[in-house]
């Protein structure tokens, strides 16, 4: 059997406007539109993952808050309605979607052998979190791929950033090694913005963009920051000074979802390829790819 | 019910402060202290029923919200919730009955008072696990509707005193009589790794020690003074997930910010390392000189000391 391998990661942000703003079918609320920076780059994303062979689609995500370990889904199938408990009023998606049980507990065996706490959920009510949903819509609308989701591990607030720097890292190092052994070719997705402080107040119309902006202009600098070193290929010393980035800017990074994903492709050296940045709801966003691939490495932004 | 302009003192017949965790509803075979906290919840249950209550108004710390303060007011939400930790232990399927009425009107009054409110009333919102387990616990007939208000990840003091006032503006504009629940674990530092239930414990001698002093105050019905020391709490024994410990907060600020009070603790025990308790706080007016929150502001010595008007019933 051949190695597996990540074939490409995605920093993929879920604020479910985004989902609203695209008016699918599964989405029982209704908009004129919005956010298009980050929905044209989404569609650009998911375009050249079309032309990527891929198997799996493995996301971490910060909505499934876990406080004893990391969990992984554990049944094949899942079919129910995401409500978000935040924005209920923008996103309430009929979904229904595969899951790669067998990668998931691979990872989860050689998560839990090196000595990470791990957990199966295979109760057949769970509800799946709306970050997956809406980051898996987007850069994948057909849902033809199988998924497996990842728990977010709340390493940050029960120890510090320092912590879910170590723990993240070595869950995507388990991860990695469970991907080579598997086979498969998988791709990667972190799923959450950068800067995340929002406004507590929502326009009469979520969608009318001339009210939307960065929170403040702190948030932006230190965005543009990341992006800056993402587009110089200086992964390892993103996740360096991923610490002081997350308290400063109350980061979704917090989660550990992009510490894992860079960690699992071996800190990548390479550029990221920028799709779009835009705030949400005042949040930071930033779509990017990283693909090891030389031949297919685009410069997109 | 009573005509709205005869008082400007909300009805509440007494608190209940309890734990969110799923443990006493799924499984409180697994420890004994599950089993405890699971007989206090049915005494609370038990003394609803016999009371005159004609709400059952919940604040849950396991509901954040950030655009402004979420009011339930879908009037029947059907459901089953599954716990992101504690899947293992089992569904949670609910069928609740909301006051509608009572969720639009406090929403109102919230932005009256310089909040920002709404309601939601949407098939399929994920009700949290803390007020499932607290109206299945409580209430699992659905004798007397319901109200849930969430917890805003940022509100601080200010915002969420003022949200407890407007619970109590609406208590009195509606007439009705209510039994306030807040949902809420003491310390809230949970073990990291799975463990056997059966050797369940408060994760530190701290959290247990911190523990036990809040709920000396409980006891002693000392609500108003819990209130003042959720800075303290917040630094001694919580988990920084959000930038406060808010419950004292609303709960003083609904049912009266005073310590007239008479507590009583039903439980305590550990909930996989955090601490769970089962308290109530009846309105009483025989309890006020004797604690700190009543003591005058002395400006001037004028012999003994006296309380404050704000503290007695």
């Amino acid at each position: 059997m051949a190695k597996g391998e990540i074939v490409a990661g995605c920093l993929a942000p879920h604020p479910p406007h985004l989902v609203y703003a695209d008016n699918p079918e599964q989405n029982e609320a209704y908009s004129e539109g919005g956010w298009e920076t980050l929905r044209w780059g989404y569609q650009r994303l998911a375009r050249k993952l079309k032309d990527i062979e891929y198997d799996v689609i493995v996301i971490f995500t910060p909505h499934w808050q876990t406080y004893i370990g990391t969990h992984f889904l554990g049944l094949p199938r899942f079919k129910s309605k995401s409500v978000d408990p935040i924005f209920p009023n923008l996103f309430r998606y009929n979904y229904d979607l595969t899951v790669d049980v067998e990668l998931a507990e691979s990872m989860r065996d050689v998560a839990s052998d090196s000595g990470l706490i791990t957990k199966m959920m295979t109760n057949p009510d769970f509800r799946v979190d709306y970050g997956t949903i809406t980051s898996c819509h987007l850069l994948n609308p057909s849902w033809d791929k199988p998924i497996v989701t990842i728990s977010s591990c709340r390493n940050t607030h029960y120890y510090s950033p320092e912590v879910m720097v170590e723990q993240a890292s070595a869950l995507g190092h388990a991860c990695a090694k469970a991907i080579e052994e598997s086979g498969k070719r998988v791709v990667l997705v972190a799923s959450h913005s950068l800067s995340h402080r929002h406004f507590v107040t929502e326009a009469p119309l979520p969608e009318d963009m001339s009210l939307e902006h960065i929170y403040n202009h702190s948030q932006y600098v230190w965005d543009m920051k990341i992006v800056e070193m993402m587009r110089e290929g200086k992964s390892r010393e993103v996740i360096d000074i991923m610490p002081e980035f997350t308290e400063q800017t109350m980061a979704e990074t917090e989660g550990g979802g992009l510490i894992w994903m860079m960690a699992a492709m071996g800190f990548p050296e390479y550029s990221a390829e920028i799709y779009g940045y835009q705030s949400v709801i005042g949040t930071g966003n930033v779509i990017a790819c990283w693909d090891p691939n030389d031949e297919t490495r685009e410069y997109v932004l | 019910m009573a005509d709205a302009s005869e008082s400007d003192e909300p009805e509440i017949l007494f608190g209940i402060y309890c734990p969110p965790h799923p443990q006493p509803l799924l499984a409180p075979e697994l420890n004994d202290g599950y089993a405890k906290l699971r007989a206090a919840f049915d005494e609370c249950r038990k003394r609803i029923e016999e009371s005159d209550a004609d709400l059952i108004l919940i604040y849950s710390t396991t509901w954040p919200s950030i655009v402004g303060h979420q009011i339930q007011a879908l009037e029947n939400p059907v459901w089953t919730h599954v716990d992101d930790d504690f899947h293992y232990l089992g569904s949670m399927p609910y069928d609740f009955r909301m006051d509608v009425d009572f969720a639009n009107g406090y929403a109102a009054a919230a932005v009256k008072r310089g909040l920002h409110s709404r309601t939601v009333a949407y098939d399929g919102f994920p009700i949290d696990t803390g007020s499932v387990v607290a109206l299945q616990l409580l209430n699992p007939d659905n004798r007397i509707p319901a109200c849930i208000v969430s917890s805003n990840m940022y509100a601080n003091r200010a915002e969420t005193i003022v949200l407890g006032k407007a619970a109590r503006d609406t208590l009195v504009a509606q007439g009705k009589k209510a039994v306030v629940v807040v949902v809420a674990s003491l310390s809230n530092r949970m073990f990291t790794e799975h463990i056997d239930e059966a050797d369940d414990r408060i994760h530190s001698q701290k959290d247990d020690d911190w523990n036990r002093k809040i709920l000396e105050f409980f006891g002693d019905g000392r609500l108003e003074d819990i209130s003042q020391l959720s800075r303290d709490i917040h630094g001694q024994m919580r988990v920084n997930k959000v930038v406060a410990y808010k419950p004292a907060w609303w709960m003083a600020a609904t049912m009266g910010q005073h310590n007239n009070y008479s507590g009583e603790v039903l439980a305590y025990e550990a909930l996989h390392g955090a601490g769970g308790a089962v308290i109530t706080l009846t309105p009483t007016a025989g309890s006020f000189g004797d604690k700190e929150f009543d003591e005058d502001d002395v400006e001037y010595y004028r012999g003994d000391r006296d309380v404050l008007d704000k503290g007695m019933l």
